[in-house]
């Protein structure tokens, strides 16, 4: 870039910019003027729309079961479906997600089953995690839908270099990687949109920016016009988007893919939505936000506009509506009952997967927990379950030094 | 066979991984055309170009980030950490992440591919900063392999062997060693196996153990020791996560006595779990207390390096007085 010198010292702030947000439905469900319909047929619509709606079934459902005890922990997507589904129904299906811990709704509109959700919730032996991480950790190789990990932002730079492998493997993909405006502060975002930018990387970063990091709210968390115009710092596209209008999102997320995988140019997206719900099942947001804030949100509730919109179209009716929630309500409570009934992964999963092979030291400490579980087997219920108590402790001893 | 320094047989391995599989890329802090400050990526992006061999931003955290999403996606990164003094913006992605990529996923996704190679140690007047041995913060980690060479020929079948294992390897390199230590290397491709211990020096009396640098301060103590008639046995434990316990217990069987040695600080140093293990392997063929000849507790100083550093004449003293106990 030229650099063109002044003599007059000027200081700048960013307010020089603004940056505006695309939207193409209102409240009511009906196009703005001006606005164009995105490339979406009936059939990729109703998928659309069904993922978002499983997802806040699935989500009151499972924040119900932990409120009477049957799951140790939850998290729900409310109030952001049309954010996460919204772009996961622009990509291509074989493109990577790389997300933070709210996005279920990417792999509701991909197709993990029901089954596939409660048995992580459950951490039951058919948990492709085999039961480590705590609940909502999904992961889904089928799927394309990376491991959730706790960390806040490690998935970011980790989407740069995923992304980076694909662009050299050649074959059209990017990878699309969600998180927060929280997770936006932590270093790793910075490093990645920077790394991403200077080695030209088909990635999209996808802030969901919904007004909360816990308690913490997005005024107490920077102090510029949001996450947008970070992007301006790293020469990249970015653009802000409604992120309670899943068809906004959709054309935002489709155009961003073009640029991704077409230029190998990184984008940052920055959905404006609000988390309607808690921040975890362990979180009470009476203690920092009003009701009547959350009552202003609820009034733009992307279900509901997706709905509506369809619904003019004649692609989905209120019977539908109807039926369809029944449908998964109680698809939702069956899979429940099945997959808490389902025993804990195997003793032996406690040290598996740490290496490509176990190690024999780690076998020894093993069969040294075997010993001492048969010996206090009422101690450890989950553990005793997948030995053979019959067998005396001298049957395991290989391994022993 | 060829003479090569450390930077050379390490130079060596990377070129014959690159030739050999193109999804082997190394990248970091000035690694590109420059070829690393130490120069041990020299001439690689001149033969692999840019896609493969390439300057990062300086940002650690990012280089291991990055270099995670890449192995997750099936490639093979090579990812170097300019000094293992700077290795800390990048703890969380290594000892998060790196490490747990496999378990936490039930092994649907690894970074097995991925290998961290940084020059560690001090002998250089590098200062605090310039000097640090860090591996015990990744030796307490499950899910990491950590390997220390300690001459060029070990650099080179050591390293092939971490670039091609199935699990992520922090690979620490003796920088002090760099150009000091010259050795015929073969020039064909060769690995070393991770995870077992070398007997470097048979004797009798008594156990001498260490790695990386270390491992030519031990020698030199050991020939003091062997003016004096007394037999150590050294041994380069090559690989300290998995560490080689039988090869050690082994030895101590035998000789009764050992001592470990590293230039880390002596809290908390991967010393304390090696003699940890081994008298409670060994207690009732002990004759003498383990001991430890390390730095000490203390950043790493400078001018006075000299002093801090665990070195011949003060292992030669321990060796001493384990065997007049």
């Amino acid at each position: 870039m030229m650099t063109q010198y002044v003599h007059q010292p000027s200081f700048m702030t960013g307010d020089e910019f603004s940056i505006e947000t695309f939207c193409l439905l209102n409240p009511d469900g009906e196009l703005y003027e001006g606005a164009k319909e995105p490339p979406l047929t009936r059939e990729h619509a109703r998928k659309l729309y069904q993922a978002m709606l499983a997802t806040r079934i699935l989500d009151e459902r499972m924040m119900a079961a932990q409120r009477q005890g049957r799951l140790s922990f939850y998290m729900q997507c409310t109030g952001e479906e049309a954010a996460v589904v919204g772009a996961t129904a622009a990509l291509d299906d074989a493109d990577m997600i790389m997300a933070q811990y709210r996005e279920q709704g990417a792999l509701m509109y991909r197709g993990f089953s029901i089954d596939e959700f409660m048995n992580q919730l459950f951490g039951n032996e058919l948990d492709y995690g085999k039961g480590r991480q705590m609940p909502i950790h999904y992961g889904s190789r089928k799927l394309h839908y990376m491991t959730i990990s706790s960390p806040l932002a490690t998935q970011i730079p980790q989407a740069t270099g995923y992304a980076y492998g694909q662009k050299l493997a050649g074959e059209g993909h990017c990878t699309l990687t969600f998180f927060g405006e929280g997770a936006a502060s932590e270093g790793d975002f910075h490093a990645a949109l920077n790394m991403a930018s200077v080695h030209q990387v088909p990635v999209i970063f996808f802030c969901r920016n919904n007004g909360y990091a816990i308690s913490t709210p997005a005024t107490e968390q920077f102090a510029a016009d949001g996450i947008a115009p970070r992007a301006f710092g790293y020469h990249m596209h970015v653009i802000r988007v409604d992120g309670n209008d899943a068809l906004a999102v959709f054309e935002a997320t489709r155009q961003a893919r073009q640029i991704a995988v077409e230029q190998n140019q990184p984008v940052l997206i920055e959905a404006m939505s609000y988390r309607l719900a808690a921040h975890s099942s362990s979180d009470d947001p009476s203690g920092y936000r009003a009701k009547s804030e959350e009552e202003a949100w609820r009034v733009k509730d992307p279900l509901l506009r997706m709905q509506r919109w369809m619904a003019k179209k004649g692609w989905w009716s209120d019977e539908e509506e109807a039926s369809q929630q029944e449908t998964l309500r109680r698809e939702v409570l069956e899979t429940m009952k099945r997959a808490e009934k389902r025993p804990p992964p195997p003793l032996e999963s406690l040290i598996s997967d740490v290496y490509a092979d176990v190690t024999p030291a780690l076998q020894r400490q093993l069969d040294q927990l075997k010993r001492h579980i048969r010996r206090y087997p009422d101690a450890y219920p989950r553990g005793a379950q997948s030995l053979d108590l019959t067998l005396s402790s001298a049957d395991d001893r290989q391994g022993e030094a | 066979m060829t003479t090569m320094n450390m930077l050379q047989a390490i130079n060596n391995a990377l070129d014959i991984a690159m030739a050999e599989n193109e999804k082997v890329i190394c990248f970091g802090e000035d690694v590109g055309v420059f070829g690393g400050v130490f120069r041990a990526t020299s001439h690689l992006q001149e033969k692999y170009g840019k896609a493969r061999c390439f300057n990062t931003p300086l940002v650690e955290q990012g280089i291991i980030g990055f270099a995670n999403g890449l192995a997750a996606q099936g490639a093979v990164p090579v990812a170097e950490i300019q000094f293992a003094d700077y290795i800390f913006p990048a703890f969380d992605q290594i000892v998060n992440e790196t490490a747990k990529f496999r378990y936490r996923s039930g092994d649907l996704f690894n970074v097995g591919g991925l290998t961290i190679r940084t020059p560690y140690g001090g002998g250089i007047s590098g200062g605090l900063y310039h000097s640090q041995s860090p591996e015990a913060y990744f030796t307490h980690t499950p899910g990491l392999k950590v390997v220390v060479p300690r001459n060029p020929y070990q650099a080179k079948g050591l390293l092939l062997a971490a670039i091609r294992d199935p699990d992520p390897v922090l690979f620490l390199e003796p920088k002090r060693l760099y150009r000091a230590a010259v050795g015929d290397v073969p020039d064909d491709d060769y690995q070393l196996p991770i995870g077992e211990a070398e007997v470097v020096k048979e004797g009798n009396d008594i156990t001498l153990v260490g790695w990386g640098a270390q491992m030519e301060v031990i020698s030199k103590a050991a020939e003091l020791a062997d003016e004096q008639g007394i037999a150590c046995e050294v041994i380069d434990l090559r690989s300290l996560l998995p560490w080689d316990v039988d090869t050690v217990a082994e030895s101590v069987f035998k000789t009764g006595r050992m001592i470990v040695s590293h230039e880390a600080p002596l809290t908390g140093g991967f010393a304390g779990e090696i003699v940890a293990t081994i008298q409670e392997r060994c207690f009732l063929y002990l004759e003498s207390p383990i001991t430890r000849v390390t730095g000490l507790d203390t950043p790493f100083p400078l001018v006075l390096e000299k002093e801090y550093l665990p070195d011949h004449l003060k292992i030669f003293e321990a060796i001493r007085e384990s065997v007049n106990f």
